[in-house]
């Protein structure tokens, strides 16, 4: 297992932001209706829009948290942007934020590309960065997806949303350890993919073409499909021992963590989930229901649009974690200590 | 494990099929009720009650309820 421990950093801020487009979940499928869908995901709207990309809502998100913190541009020494659903192919995205930004040229850019882990990802490495630093300061992370429809038909399962993470190191400070336990099963590489447009099967005259996929559903070379089963069987298994493993390495009784921020996969998946973890309801919120599965952005978004009353001017203990496409996975453990939460934007 | 606990695990699972209509000659996939949403509560019963990973595979090759009672069987 990879394992990490952080001492002196604290997580500072979270925002972000949604396309004000709601789209209501519908069947396209004739093997189940509507409401076995929604019973079976919890999805009963999502937010889409073909106007933004995940680097727009990603932008107006740091935007927002380095307003409310009250922090410089020019005071931030790491840029992380992950997504899957980059700008371009290249440069990377975080490069093109970072001009849009305005950070200065001595901060650190790069990008993830990672989906539901990604968070965790995004904020392990940028914690890992702070503290190997010479001071370093100030980590922005970025995270989320918004597949333009250029690519991807409206999903029903995937919402769009960028958010940005606002993370501090102060060796002086005094604040309680932070964990990550991340992990990766390339194995399963294809269980989540979209086959076309890189090196491996560059565009051609018939990336186009539609294929039927294993679920019997119609899909061009650079749309993504997903082995439905594998993934809820990854998930299902991966995460309760992600945090039981986290928990034993670092120490600690995870039911004393007030809130359980899981990557918002599908109702059915988090409920299997939250129930072999033997956790109440009420310390695992979900945002899955009117945001759908945000990818990168669920966790923060969750903590967004869930918590950011019970955070307000207090100290809670979190741990999020999120697992999915690569397969890859990763848990984190930390406290949320007066943490800036502004309210969810929406463009 | 039992035959005849997984078909009632198995059962358990269906909303809308009755628990007499499940034998461990059914082949599941022509059930009125199932789809890819059935397969994924059997996934989870699985990974529950037997501490097993099915993957979507396992699912797609078993023809009948015995078929999959195997598998499982096969990974303990």
């Amino acid at each position: 297992m990879a394992f990490l421990r952080f001492n002196g950093i604290r997580v500072a801020g979270v925002a972000a932001c949604v396309p004000e487009h709601v789209e209501p979940t519908v069947s396209t499928s004739t093997a189940y209706d509507r409401e076995a869908y929604m019973a079976t995901t919890g999805i009963i709207e999502k937010r889409w829009s073909n106007e933004f990309t995940a680097s727009d809502l990603c932008q107006a998100a740091a935007e927002k948290l380095l307003e409310e913190l009250s922090w410089e541009r020019d005071s931030i020494d790491v840029l992380i942007f992950i997504s899957q659903t980059p700008d371009y192919i290249l440069p990377a995205t975080s490069c093109v934020l970072h001009g849009k930004l305005g950070f200065r040229k001595g901060c650190m850019c790069q990008d993830i590309s990672l989906g539901c882990s990604g968070w965790v990802y995004g904020v392990t490495t940028a914690m890992s960065l702070l503290q190997s630093g010479v001071g370093m300061r100030r980590a922005i992370v970025l995270s989320g997806d918004a597949r333009k429809a250029a690519y991807e038909e409206p999903d029903q399962l995937f919402g769009y949303a960028g958010t940005a993470t606002a993370i501090e190191f102060d060796p002086d400070a005094v604040t309680s350890p932070i964990y990550s336990e991340v992990g990766t099963d390339g194995t399963g590489y294809d269980a989540i993919i979209r086959p076309q447009g890189g090196t491996r099967n560059p565009i051609d005259e018939h990336t186009f073409d539609l294929v039927e996929c294993e679920d019997g559903r119609m899909r061009h070379g650079m749309q993504t499909r997903m082995k439905g089963m594998d993934v809820f069987a990854f998930g299902i298994t991966t995460a309760p021992k992600s945090i039981k493993q986290l928990a034993k390495t670092a120490g600690f009784d995870y039911q004393d963590y007030d809130y359980f921020l899981f990557h918002q996969a599908n109702r059915k998946m988090n409920e299997v989930i939250r129930t072999k973890l033997k956790l109440p309801e009420d310390k695992v919120p979900y945002s899955m229901t009117y945001f759908g599965n945000t990818s990168s952005a669920s966790i923060p978004l969750t903590l967004v649009t869930q918590l950011r009353d019970k955070l307000t001017g207090t100290c809670a203990r979190l741990i999020g974690c999120g697992f999915g496409v690569g397969l890859s996975w990763g848990t984190i453990a930390f406290e949320a200590d007066h943490i800036v939460v502004p309210e969810l934007i929406e463009l | 494990m039992e035959l005849q606990e997984f078909i009632a695990n198995f059962a358990a699972q269906m909303d809308e099929t009755d628990p007499s209509e499940i034998t461990a000659s059914t082949a599941f996939h022509d059930l009125e009720e199932w789809s890819s949403l059935s397969a994924l509560s059997i996934i989870a019963m699985v990974d529950e009650e037997y501490d097993v990973t099915l993957r979507g595979d396992d699912m797609k090759n078993a023809v009948t309820v015995e078929d999959l009672f195997n598998t499982v069987k096969s990974k303990l």
